[in-house]
């Protein structure tokens, strides 16, 4: 078998990655004994948009870091992290990615629409699909403490949204 | 990340989360859920394939209009081709126990020295 055909997936068992499963594997291995509890929630808010696609403003959240650092930085150095704006204009040529979990064997984050599909949202405004994109993106961390997150980051995130206009967003994490 | 959706959500604002990690953002429950089977880094397309990136972006915008209840996921109709990523990330074995243990032992130091230093959130 040469090395660019596929592995098949075994198919007896899960085919997609349990990243709860994972995680708590490996940070065992790692020698930490409590397993980090993920947030589990029974049901969820929905709030249809309140307007069409083609009239409304989109916001683009990200986990990157808006740091033009180069990828082998000392991530000692980098400052203390918390939610953020940044201006589009002009687009940033690059994000931060390192010290996220991402998958640094199988793949690299240099194309930035790979997870932050700036110019792709772009293309949909120019074809009207999209009104238009808010003039800044913004930055979540990811947090150890979903009280972090629920109580400081993400009420922040919504106070750049609504100062920014925007109906609807989306949201990608690395 | 899917915190920050059920908070948007709970707010006015409709969102639509795109990612990799199924079971975490399937477990935290979000409204709109595109899911891209990739390895972690790339859930809006492999780097550089633009037509790649075209077709998940608008399938997530998609959603916005064509989701009626809260928890739909989606799966972008690709696959990564090379299935290796899935038993290779995060893997412990025999052969990586001792190496992990010590990666642990320094990611712990790490962490000890950024909270003495004062170099962690306050919150």
């Amino acid at each position: 078998m040469s090395q660019q055909e596929p592995t098949p997936a075994d198919a007896a068992y899960r085919v997609f990655v349990s990243y709860i499963d994972k995680s708590r594997i490996f940070y065992q291995a790692q020698g930490y004994e409590r397993p980090y509890r993920w947030a589990y929630n029974a049901d969820s808010p929905f709030t249809p948009p309140a307007k069409p696609l083609g009239e409304s403003r989109l916001g683009l959240v990200t986990t990157a870091l808006s740091l033009d650092v180069a990828d082998d930085v000392d991530v000692a150095t980098l400052p203390v992290e918390s939610a953020y704006a940044a201006p589009l204009d002009p687009t940033p040529q690059r994000l931060y990615t390192m010290n996220r979990s991402w998958d640094k064997k199988a793949t690299h984050t240099n194309d930035l629409d790979s997870f932050f599909p700036i110019h792709r949202l772009q293309e949909l405004v120019a074809a009207g699909r999209l009104g238009s994109i808010s003039p800044r993106f913004y930055g979540i961390p990811t947090e150890y403490s979903q009280r972090t997150t629920r109580e400081v980051d993400a009420p922040q995130i919504l106070e750049y949204l609504r100062h920014d206009g925007v109906d609807v967003a989306l949201l990608v994490p690395l | 990340m899917s915190l920050a959706a059920r908070h948007l959500e709970a707010n006015g604002i409709a969102t639509v989360v795109c990612g990799s990690a199924r079971d975490i953002v399937e477990q935290a429950g979000v409204p709109r859920f595109l899911f891209t089977d990739f390895p972690l880094g790339n859930p809006m397309g492999k780097p550089y394939d633009i037509a790649m990136q075209q077709a998940i972006t608008a399938l997530a915008i998609d959603l916005f209009e064509s989701v009626t209840c809260p928890r739909t996921t989606v799966q972008a109709p690709f696959t990564w081709g090379d299935d290796a990523w899935r038993a290779d990330y995060m893997r412990v074995d025999e052969s990586n126990l001792q190496a992990l243990r010590r990666a642990g032992e320094r990611r712990r130091a790490r962490q000890a020295r950024a909270r003495h230093e004062g170099r962690v959130r306050s919150s």
